[in-house]
């Protein structure tokens, strides 16, 4: 029997070499391979890709997208979809920025207020779009295109359509433009996060359930899994990293904005689905999710120094979200 | 029946190979016109692979078949259908959200100028779920029926319209013996009039009801066929050839002391068909519950374990009554509950096998604590369990879904294992296992119960009852129809039961 194996696996199906390589690479994804021939075709068309302040470029931009990215995909594991996120940010910006320009004389205080004031009102996009999807069982892609209307509104009255100024100084110095060890602070902030979401995946109990109650909810169940807490627990992940990605945002553009972050739901869900997470739930690795950001930082950096107009930039991203979500049926029908 | 006609298919040298498994090892067979033909083997064996690769599901990777002497591949199921061979495959392929009869012409209803036409539909259906005895609700949604029903929608929907193979992947897994008996006097009808039937099971006594002959897999290899003329009623020799041992005494009893009450029906009333149910379950004892498709018996195990509402009297666990009840109580509580359908509510069949072993147990079986997992110790706690229940191959980083389904059933098991909880209720826990298998499961019932735990048996499969029951409810129309304990226990009794005759308590004799 253990001859057969090894002769299996050094032969695999009818077309050998070729069916081999393919299996692997819908193993693996595509990505790492796309992804370097971009770079190459980036370099050559300009030398100024590769210039280290442009990387640095690419990292800093991609930042925000890393974030909700990673949100996105918590959900997505649950077998679920937040189109909220990106009014989730112009909500998060608004109010952080109304909050802190409101406290008098500004400083600490009014940078703490602002944060704590722009993250509750992100849990609570969160705790809404769990608490309906769990317990009234509407399906999230109504629930989440709901709360996007509801927070976009509640963004464009509050800052009646105009950016929020007034921000402390120090905020945007520190948050948005700031260094650490030579390195942008904003860049130190989603590398934690990063980490943390690493082992909450796969090294707690939640992580553990988050992947069940994707792959079966009903099985999740009747294993004992209390699989309305984890809806809600993901949906509250979910928001509160796209909270703070709005809040690091905030302090990079310096005023409050309802008209920030439209663009995060279809990249942050083109993003995750490159990374091979599977929009039927249960299936998804965060290191391959965070090429997959990586993926869309260079494509659109790329493109803007190749001077790629941005309505061109647009079809291209639909194209690979679409490739990007035919490779996953493949993938599923293998 | 003997070999002077050219046979109506012949398999020559199939061989199919998965990343490191070879499922199917230059097998080759030949069915004859009008012959039932069994397919044997253990879990895994690779019986499903090769109907699969029949049925035009999946190809092979070198060998060839040919159908009434001419080389055929089918690209599809559907092509396969029109060249006349018909399949029912082991894992339903029912669309949960449409009706009986929705999924009875799915792909193939009648249109008229391009839109579909109703009529006659509701007949047709009717005819093709009587031919296999299913009394289900045309209109009712296939997700809400019982695996039973489902199993018998699917057969149905295999039989509509003619052909020449008939192929049945373990029809009668989930099946109740009322339901089999029909299946299986209907397979004898149509091989009569020269249908061919490849046909897969682990009921060994199917085999001599209706098999002409057998061919024997094991780990991919044919290892033995037999023959009209050989003796295929002998059921030790065909478990000798399809696992290589001779077999293992299948039903153990070790000396059991009957405890307390662990858990007491008073009145249960629960959704859909539990109308008034009174039982109680002991420490240390093995009680079943037996009854026909229908009867309420998978619903009071459901309902115990909140699965399915209970709408009047009492559930009480360790004397304290619970209302209420969800899974995750009912597990706090020591009630654990195996599924029977392993698809729907047992495995999520994406992750990986050491996930599925340890789905919302890993606080119980200790590889958690304060919601961080040991993921070494997880591995390791998955791997002890592979190993007791036999899951094969025992590569637990493998997706479940790429085990064959008895392993997949095995998985549900070792799950239930993981939690140390003192009332077990096994809802059809053989489903589609092998007779090694068998006893395995078995050994670990009789185990629990010698350590005081209580164990309840539901099942449609009268042997296992009769085996290993202590004592046995037997259920008819939602209620316990009869109570029978030791001697009282006896194929008679519990059949005669089945149909509501009343017997009551007075046949117990303590
Ligand atoms: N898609 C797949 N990828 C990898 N391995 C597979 C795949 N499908 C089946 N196998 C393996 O092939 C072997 C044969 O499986 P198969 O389903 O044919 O068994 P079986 O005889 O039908 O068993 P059972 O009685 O449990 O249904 C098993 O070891 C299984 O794990
Ligand atoms: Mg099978």
């Amino acid at each position: 029997m253990s001859a057969d194996i090894v002769a299996g696996t050094a032969q695999t199906t009818a077309g050998g070499l070729h069916s081999r390589l393919f299996n692997r690479l819908l193993e693996f994804g595509l990505l790492p391979v796309l992804l370097v021939v971009m770079v190459v075709v980036f370099a050559v068309a300009e030398p100024r890709f590769l210039a280290m302040d442009n990387l640095e470029n690419i990292g800093r931009q991609s930042v925000y997208l890393l974030l909700i990215t990673m949100a996105q995909m918590l959900v997505l594991l649950c077998a679920e979809l937040d189109l909220s996120v990106g009014a989730t940010v112009a909500l998060v910006s608004v109010i952080t920025a109304l909050t802190m320009s409101s406290v008098a004389g500004g400083g600490t205080s009014a940078i703490i207020l602002g944060v704590a004031a722009g993250l509750g009102v992100g849990l609570l996009v969160g705790l809404v779009n769990g608490v309906v999807v769990a317990y009234l069982k509407v399906p999230s892609f109504m629930v989440t295109l709901g709360t996007t209307s509801v927070a976009t509104g509640a963004a464009l009255l509050l800052s009646n359509g105009a950016p929020v100024t007034g921000i402390p100084l120090a905020f945007s110095d520190t948050w948005g433009t700031g260094v650490f060890l030579g390195l942008p602070v904003p860049i130190i902030v989603a590398v934690l996060v990063a980490v943390a979401v690493y082992v909450v995946l796969y090294w707690t109990t939640l992580g553990r359930n988050i992947y069940a109650v994707g792959g079966n909810a009903d099985a999740a169940k009747v294993a004992g899994i209390r699989v309305n807490w984890v809806l809600i627990s993901a949906f509250l992940l979910c928001s509160g990293l796209t909270a703070l990605s709005g809040i690091l945002l905030t302090a990079r553009v310096a005023s409050g904005e309802a008209t920030l972050g439209t663009s995060f739901v279809l990249l942050s869900i083109a993003a995750a689905v490159l990374g091979g997470t599977s929009l039927f739930g249960g299936e998804g690795r965060l290191g391959l999710v965070i090429l997959g950001v990586v993926f869309i930082g260079v494509l659109s950096n790329g493109m803007n120094l190749l001077r790629v107009s941005s309505y061109v930039q647009q079809l291209v991203i639909g194209v690979v979200l679409i490739s990007a979500v035919a490779l996953d049926r493949l993938r599923a029908r293998r | 029946m003997t070999e002077p006609c050219e046979p109506l298919l012949r398999v020559e040298n199939l061989t199919r190979r998965f990343p490191g498994v070879v499922a199917l090892n230059d097998v080759s067979l030949a069915v004859a016109p009008g012959e039932v033909h069994v397919l044997l083997g253990e879990n895994g064996a690779g019986k499903s692979t090769l109907i699969k690769i029949l049925a035009g599901v999946q190809p092979p990777s070198s060998g060839q078949m040919m159908l009434e002497g001419r080389p055929v591949s089918f690209a599809s199921p559907r092509e396969a259908k029109e060249a006349g061979v018909s399949t029912v495959f082991q894992e339903l392929s029912l669309v949960p959200t449409l009706t009986v009869t929705e999924n009875l012409f799915l792909g193939r209803l009648p249109t008229r100028g391009g839109l579909v036409t109703r009529r006659g539909l509701p007949a047709l259906a009717k005819e093709a779920l009587d031919r296999v005895g299913a009394e289900v609700r045309l209109d009712a949604r296939v997700g809400s029926l019982p695996r039973s029903a489902q199993q018998l929608v699917e057969i149905a929907k295999g039989l509509m319209g003619s052909a020449k193979l008939l192929i049945l992947d373990e029809p009668t897994a989930s099946l109740g013996d009322r339901e089999s008996d029909q299946l299986l006097a209907l397979v004898k009808k149509l091989s009569a009039e020269g249908v061919s039937v490849i046909y897969i099971t682990h009921r060994l006594k199917e085999i001599a009801q209706i098999g002409h002959r057998v061919t024997v897999l094991r780990d991919g290899n044919y290892v033995g066929g037999l023959g009209p003329d050989d003796e295929i009623h002998d059921n030790n020799r065909l478990v000798e050839l399809m696992t290589g041992r001779k077999p293992e005494k299948l039903y153990p009893r070790s000396p059991r002391s009957t405890g307390e009450e662990r858990l007491v029906l008073q009145e249960l009333h629960a959704a859909p068909d539990v109308n008034g149910v009174t039982m109680e379950f002991r420490a240390g004892e093995i009680v079943g519950i037996a009854g026909l498709l229908g009867s309420g018996k998978s619903s009071v195990g459901q309902a115990c374990f909140g699965l399915s509402r209970v709408t009047g009297g009492k559930v009480v666990i360790d004397g304290t009554e619970v209302t209420r009840i969800t899974p995750t109580m009912a597990l706090r509580r020591g009630l654990v509950y195996y599924p029977s359908d392993r698809k729907r509510q047992g495995l999520a069949l994406v992750r990986p096998m050491y996930a599925n072993i340890t789905l919302g147990s890993l606080g119980p079986a200790g590889v958690a604590r304060f919601g961080m997992v040991n993921r070494r110790k997880e591995q390791a706690t998955a791997r002890a369990h592979v190993k007791r229940v036999n899951i094969r191959p025992g590569d637990v980083n493998r997706r479940a879904e790429l085990f064959s389904g008895g392993n997949q059933q095995k998985a549900v098991l070792a799950r239930g294992l993981l939690h140390d909880a003192d009332i077990h209720i096994f809802d059809e826990p053989t489903v589609g296992i092998d007779v090694n298998a068998k006893a395995d499961v078995y050994r670990v019932m009789d185990d629990l119960a010698q350590a005081g735990k209580a164990v309840v048996l539901i099942s449609s499969d009268l042997p296992e009852i009769l085996g290993m029951s202590d004592r046995v409810y037997v259920m008819h129309d939602g209620r316990v129809a009869a109570h029978l304990e030791g001697e009282a226990i006896t194929e008679g009794s519990v059949l005669a039961s089945f149909f509501g005759s009343k017997t009551n308590d007075r046949e117990i004799k303590v």
